[in-house]
């Protein structure tokens, strides 16, 4: 316990003179405060969108998908286009509370609590896509493995579309439960300041009569620690089974090996854009800008230029294996349907291309990396880019297949096509609107752990430390008042 | 279930509730719970907790979910409803590795998360008695249960002396009741059952 101590060089994870009492009252004020005119704003528009969805949704499901434009070959088009879009921003939240929380990363208690929210809220729009563009989606449970009246007749264990069901279900599940377990404590502390009746009844249900017990942290910190090592290879598996929907195929620009560390890359890309989307705007919005500081901006706005170039090399590695290869299927696709920008969608690959590859270099400056209006645009020019990245591994790989009769006409959606997708925007933002109002969007109590650490305030405090000698420094309660434990098997 | 006489304390410092723990535990005291707004590191074995076996529960949780996928996919695939594949084995191990983890990891999580909520007595509408508001605000509340010997002032005076910012005495339950945060029942009430000491 005593071993933890942070170098006063480093940047603090906490602005400002903070005590207990004070990080709880400013992260638990928008809760208790009336909503601001800006959020009932968002919050209609939010509504609006989800009804039209909806609306497409009920139309789709009454005439059938044919009123989307797919067609022979184009199969999957936007819909699918939007699930993996969805799913990969779904991989953040994760990433950052369990790969960070593994890699003993602080920087990540800011953020981990509405970066999980935001990933739970993505799987949630991404799982509406498979399900809708199942069409008879009133038998969207035959896709589960249950003994029937047909045979029994089971799903195919073998197909990696059904490997999709259980990742996606697994990841929804696990992701739940990890943020709600973290949630339990905020949610107590929420429930203890309440004063309307309404709050106590609420926060009360919600928090399931958390005390703080010593046994219980104990327990809690156990299974936080657990679920992290579950979920870090359980994040690295979604992607990476949605990648095999793809690469285990034998259509041209997606029958290859690259793919999984590929998809990775670019779903941890697009996720991290998305929480500086939301961050950026919560910190200023809820004046957060203690506790999501520049520096945490910062954090991300590395690991964004990191996997950015990761996916960029995928990128460029593709298109030296279409050469390469010299297979004439493989170097149609790479270097006339996606790299020609006069074929039909080369302006998708060069819009990519020029979103994902070329824009998020500014990151290599960290004057840019520390300015909030150039990471609020490139967050959004990163997410747009991953949108093109699957609709150009999507469409250009099926517009022209084998057999040249069947080339389809030029492929775009209808625009129920793109009111589903807008309705996913809807479902998403309506439920972090709600999260944001009625949910803790900073981990209080991680925040109150790191905050004698790594707080601004305290780490002067620390720097006596520098010449205490390691053995003393091991044993003391950071120079204290010395603690001896009985139990000092740690 | 039933209702006990506590002495509570109050700290605001970490650094003093160590020391105090300690000393409140060598005078002979039994320290019932501290209540902490965070999990304070070092706490539990202060108190003489052992360690949680919570993830040892996980550990067997996932073994049984990777023996689930493993037996009920090659009996599906194997031997249910075999399928001809272009004449590939049945039997076809690799293929199943990605729903295999997939389980395992689900078991262990869905598992963990329901044996924690068990042992630490956690649902929907359960209520406990809470010592101290501020428990999950910004003080450390160390609630000693009394026994017939012990002395309420002195043990008051002690915590005190101890660092305590705040004493108190207070009669409460000590399990659990199906209840609401928003109402002040207390059931279990003049419950004649044989107090534990």
């Amino acid at each position: 316990m005593h071993l933890k101590y942070e170098s006063q060089l480093r940047e603090p994870l906490v602005n400002g003179e903070k005590t207990f009492h004070q990080v709880t009252e400013d992260i638990v004020r928008p809760i208790e405060a009336k909503p601001s005119r800006l959020w009932y704003i968002g919050f209609y528009i939010a509504v609006a969108l989800l009804l039209f969805g909806i609306y497409s949704i009920y139309r789709d499901v009454t005439y059938g998908i044919g009123q989307w434009n797919l067609n022979k070959t184009v199969g999957w088009g936007w819909d699918i286009t939007n699930f993996v879009w969805w799913v990969g921003i779904g991989h953040a939240g994760t990433l950052i509370s369990a790969i960070l929380l593994l890699f003993r990363q602080g920087w990540r208690t800011g953020v981990n609590r509405a970066a999980e929210a935001m990933t739970i809220f993505a799987v949630m729009c991404a799982g509406q896509f498979p399900i809708w563009h199942m069409g008879r989606v009133w038998m969207a449970f035959f896709v589960l493995p249950y003994p029937n009246t047909r045979g029994p007749l089971w799903v195919n264990f073998n197909s990696p579309l059904l490997w999709d069901v259980f990742a996606i279900s697994t990841y929804f599940t696990v992701s739940l439960l990890f943020w709600y377990s973290g949630l339990l404590p905020d949610l107590a502390t929420v429930r203890d300041r309440a004063f309307t009746k309404l709050r106590k009844r609420f926060y009360g249900v919600a928090s399931f009569g958390w005390t703080g017990s010593t046994k219980h942290w104990q327990r809690h910190e156990s299974l936080s620690l657990v679920l992290a090592g579950l979920s870090t290879p359980l994040v690295l598996s979604v992607h990476t089974i949605v990648s095999f929907d793809f690469a285990t195929s034998v259509i041209p620009g997606w029958h290859t090996t690259i793919f999984p560390p590929y998809f990775v890359a670019g779903a941890i890309f697009s996720g991290f854009a998305m929480v500086q989307t939301l961050m950026v705007i919560i910190r200023k919005v809820f004046e957060m800008e203690d506790y999501i500081t520049i520096g945490h901006i910062e954090a991300m706005n590395k690991v964004i230029v990191l996997t950015g170039s990761i996916v960029g090399i995928a990128y460029l590695t593709e298109l030296f294996m279409g050469w390469y290869s010299q297979n004439k299927y493989e170097g149609y696709t790479f270097w006339y349907s996606r790299a020609y920008l006069f074929s039909p969608y080369g302006w998708s690959y060069w819009g990519m291309m020029a979103c994902n590859v070329l824009s998020p270099q500014i990151f290599w400056f960290r004057k840019m990396r520390r300015n909030l209006f150039v990471t609020f645009f490139m967050s959004i020019i990163v997410n747009i880019g991953m949108w093109f990245e699957r609709f150009v591994i999507i469409v250009t790989s099926l517009y022209r297949d084998y057999l040249p009769s069947s080339w389809s006409v030029y492929y775009s959606p209808t625009i129920w096509e793109v009111g589903f997708y807008a309705g996913t925007f809807g479902l998403f933002f309506t439920c972090f609107f709600l999260f944001a109002k009625y949910f803790p969007v900073i981990a209080i109590a991680e925040i109150k752990y790191v905050l004698k650490t790594t707080g601004e305030s305290y780490k002067d405090k620390m720097g006596h430390l520098e010449n205490v000698a390691p053995e003393v420094f091991a044993h003391s309660g950071h120079g204290h008042t010395v603690v001896e434990n009985d139990g000092a098997a740690h | 279930m039933a209702k006990k006489k506590f002495v509570v304390g109050c700290f605001n410092d970490e650094a003093v509730l160590f020391p105090a723990v300690k000393k409140i535990r060598t005078a002979g005291y039994k320290i019932h719970d501290v209540y902490t707004p965070f999990a304070v590191h070092g706490l539990d074995h202060a108190l003489g907790l052992r360690e949680t076996s919570l993830h040892t529960a996980g550990f067997i949780y996932g073994v049984t979910g990777t023996s689930t996928a493993v037996g009920s996919i090659s009996w599906i695939l194997a031997k249910d409803w075999p399928l001809n594949i272009g004449g590939k084995p049945s039997f076809a191990l690799p293929a199943w590795i990605p729903i295999t983890f997939e389980l395992t990891v689900l078991f262990a999580a869905v598992g963990m998360v329901l044996t924690f909520c068990y042992l630490c007595q956690l649902a929907p509408f359960v209520k406990k008695h809470h010592f101290h508001a501020r428990a999950t605000d910004d003080l450390f509340v160390m609630v000693i249960e009394c026994t017939d010997k012990t002395n309420v002032d002195d043990l008051k005076s002690f915590l005190s002396n101890c660092g305590a910012i705040e004493t108190d005495v207070q009669v409460a339950e000590d399990g659990w009741w199906l209840g609401r945060y928003d109402k002040n029942e207390i059931l279990f009430e003049n419950k004649q059952t044989v107090a534990a000491y």
